[in-house]
């Protein structure tokens, strides 16, 4: 009964907490997540009993069983390796950006903007009413010049030497 | 002896060859050939092994010796044994691709050099996810990839890796920790783990029981699958990682996914209580990732987002629950796993040829290297599902099984299908027509690459005759100093043609594959030769 108190009391503040945009605290509800599922995990091993140990006069339903206990380890080993991989993510993101908090995906936000309306495929086929040309407008005036500034920004923010093909301002 | 009994090798041998790799990690030339060496060898034995397990039915294998329902199980059974092979395949070809690409940029050290043995890991944990005969054994095969893939995915730590890095770690964590409370709640519950036993007991259960726990399966497998209300994690992620990371990711870990739903919807819930669900979800997936992928500028994004609207074909064949359906699934899957691969492959080398891999700003492709617009052309006509090619035969057998279901809401998904198919065919034919189709001039605001190599290609004897400079910046100490850097290499290219080329072939020999589609889907089915396999004959009867 504590235990599973415990548990949703785990559960609870580490949903609380994985919902913030601090990446610290995201991190200590995944944390909190994990560990509310051990407990979890361990009260599905049913009550206490001795240590599951072969004795020969004890008989079969006096032991606990080891079965959860073996998930637990596994489970607790491998939220560790995550949690510290999270970590060194977590400070390279500070070295970066010197912002603890998720930022937002730029390239999501540019395609969110871009004008409806696009000039290869939805401009007008121009047709020549009189012979004169005085009132011709070409059409390419009505690109988006904006998007094509923003567009450089998001491209040198992605380019990177490793296993990127070399970016374009690294060729010559 | 059985040979499906070396089955397990398929996961053990990548674990060797990753500690070998690891071991040498500053010679470089030695990891590569030990981790391509590795791949092949592991790939001749899962053909071996699909090629014994095609006639004899599912082999289990019980490690360590302890008898079935208590010990390991690993299970090979048709459809995990064309998967095992289909994913090596395509894991081999993306890891020459790789190479090819460290090879030609020089990288002879640096931090790249953990690229291979957490490469090698990961095709480890997709072959252990697919082989895995419980519950316990699949969540450790996808944390085996899971993790093998968040170093993957923010390999050389920019900007913008970390900030997507950060996002999948966290939504993976999350899908994994639902399935651990599932495995929790399924061992309270019946007091074991392994699916061919759980398939036995879960059945005899209170019915409001077996819905949490299918209900919390799917969710768990939904996420990591990409199915469409929880598929908003991998469009941000995908796009930000190395191309030949993308490539195998897009391929291969959605595909585990499937499979977990698959096996879950067939062998442990078999009856279909949420097939009218998953339909929706279907539909929902098909239509809403391919209305994504039209409103995106960028090749990598567009292609993440109809990766998401075809991962609804392959759950509208499994909600159908009916033996041609599955058959179809199975050959879906297949087929889309090396379809997508190429796909982002050749976009890799799009990015190299043209700087970028920004739809605006390329142009003229098609002229300054035909050999990508052919290597481009042939997948993206397969993945549209345009006739002689292996997408079509398979979206045909998908319609003809939701035509055999008759119900009203299997009606819409056949249209719901028809539709997603053409726009598919829309945003590929756009990109077709401006990268490849329309002159360099029309881009907009080209990379100096495109430009540059233009009249180099139109007097250029072959691929790797073009050639760049590349300026490395000083910073970075061992890399300063230029050095010549091909814009295609010749191994890029070739693996990329290797792969072009196994689509091509699923569509010649589509007759034999949908017929061991079918026989793997018969058996899925029915379940028996599953749970005997393991349990031992006559365990199977109801």
């Amino acid at each position: 009964m504590t235990l599973l108190l415990v548990m949703g009391v785990l559960y609870a503040i580490g949903i609380y907490l994985l919902l913030e945009r601090s990446l610290t605290r995201v991190l200590l509800g995944l944390m909190l997540l994990a560990n509310a599922t051990n407990i979890l995990l361990l009260t599905t091993g049913g009550y206490a009993g001795l240590a599951p140990i072969f004795n020969k006069g004890i008989p079969a339903t006096e032991y606990n069983d080891p079965l959860p206990q073996a998930f637990i380890l596994t489970s607790i080993v491998i939220s560790f390796a995550v949690t510290a991989f999270m970590l060194s993510l977590i400070y390279r993101s500070w070295l970066l950006s010197h912002a603890d908090v998720i930022q937002d995906d730029r390239e999501d936000r540019r395609v969110a903007n871009q004008d409806l309306f696009d000039v290869e495929e939805d401009s007008e086929i121009a047709i020549e009413i009189s012979d004169f040309h005085e009132n011709d407008q070409p059409l390419e005036s009505r690109e988006m010049i904006p998007e094509v500034t923003l567009k450089k920004s998001t491209t040198a923010h992605n380019a990177h030497p490793q296993p990127n093909p070399p970016s374009p301002k690294d060729r010559s | 002896m059985n040979v499906g009994s070396l089955a397990p090798l398929a996961v053990a041998l990548p674990f060797l060859g990753a500690a070998i790799a690891f071991v040498l990690i500053r010679h470089p030339r030695a990891q590569r050939r030990v981790s391509l060496g590795t791949l092949t060898i592991t790939l001749a034995l899962e053909v071996w092994v699909l090629a014994v397990v095609w006639h004899s039915g599912p082999v289990a294998v019980h490690l360590g010796g302890w008898a079935p329902p208590f010990g390991i199980v690993m299970v090979a059974d048709q459809f995990s044994s064309l998967l095992l092979v289909v994913s090596s395949a395509v894991s081999l070809a993306v890891l020459a691709y790789a190479s090819g690409q460290g090879a030609a940029d020089g990288e002879e050290s640096g931090p790249v050099s953990v690229f291979h043995p957490t490469y090698l890991i990961l095709v480890a944990g997709v072959s252990n996810a697919f082989l895995a005969g419980d519950l316990f054994n699949l969540y450790v095969g996808f944390e085996i990839l899971l993790t093998a893939s968040y170093v993957l995915m923010t390999l050389g730590g920019t900007g913008s890796r970390i900030r997507a890095g950060i996002t999948y770690v966290v939504v993976s964590v999350v899908s994994s920790l639902l399935f651990l409370i599932a495995i929790a709640m399924i061992y309270g519950a019946t007091g074991t783990v392994t699916l061919a036993d759980l398939a036995i007991k879960l059945g005899a259960l209170d019915p409001g029981t077996q819905h949490l726990l299918h209900v919390l399966l799917l969710v768990a497998f939904g996420i990591k699958a990409a199915v469409f209300p929880l598929s908003f994690w991998l469009p941000d992620s995908y796009p930000t990682a190395p191309a030949p990371v993308t490539a195998v990711f897009a391929g291969l870990l959605t595909k585990v996914g499937v499979y977990a739903i698959i096996r879950t919807e067939t062998l442990l819930f078999p009856t279909d209580h949420f097939n009218d669900v998953l339909l929706w979800v279907a539909l929902l997936t098909m239509i809403v990732g391919i209305l994504g992928a039209v409103a995106q500028t960028d090749i990598k994004r567009m292609l993440s987002f109809t990766l998401v609207s075809h991962i609804g074909y392959m759950i509208f064949g499994v909600a159908l629950s009916s033996v041609l359906g599955l058959a179809a699934t199975i050959f879906y899957v297949i087929h889309h796993i090396t379809i997508q691969t190429s796909l982002f492959m050749v976009t890799g080398l799009i990015e190299r040829r043209g700087g970028t891999s920004a739809i605006m700003r390329l142009g003229g492709l098609a002229k300054l290297s035909p050999i990508l617009a052919v290597l481009y052309f042939i997948p993206a006509m397969n993945l549209a599902g345009i006739p002689p090619f292996s997408g079509f035969l398979g979206k045909l057998g998908l319609l003809q099984a939701g035509v055999a279901n008759g119900s009203p809401l299997a009606y819409v998904l056949v249209v719901g299908g028809v539709a997603a198919s053409l726009l598919t065919l829309l945003v590929m034919a756009r990109v077709w027509n401006r990268v490849f189709w329309r002159s360099t001039a029309d881009a907009e605001d080209p990379d100096p690459v495109l430009l540059a190599s233009a009249p180099v290609a139109a007097g250029g004897r072959s691929m790797s005759a073009l050639r760049t400079s590349k300026h490395v910046h000083a910073t970075e100490g061992r890399f300063s100093g230029e050095n010549e850097v091909p814009i295609l290499p010749k191994m890029m290219v070739y693996s990329t043609m290797g792969l072009v080329a196994l689509g091509l072939a699923m569509s010649v020999f589509a007759g034999p594959l949908f017929d061991l589609s079918e026989h793997a889907a018969e058996g899925m089915i029915a379940r028996t030769p599953y749970i005997e396999a393991v349990l031992g004959s006559g365990a199977g009867a109801p």
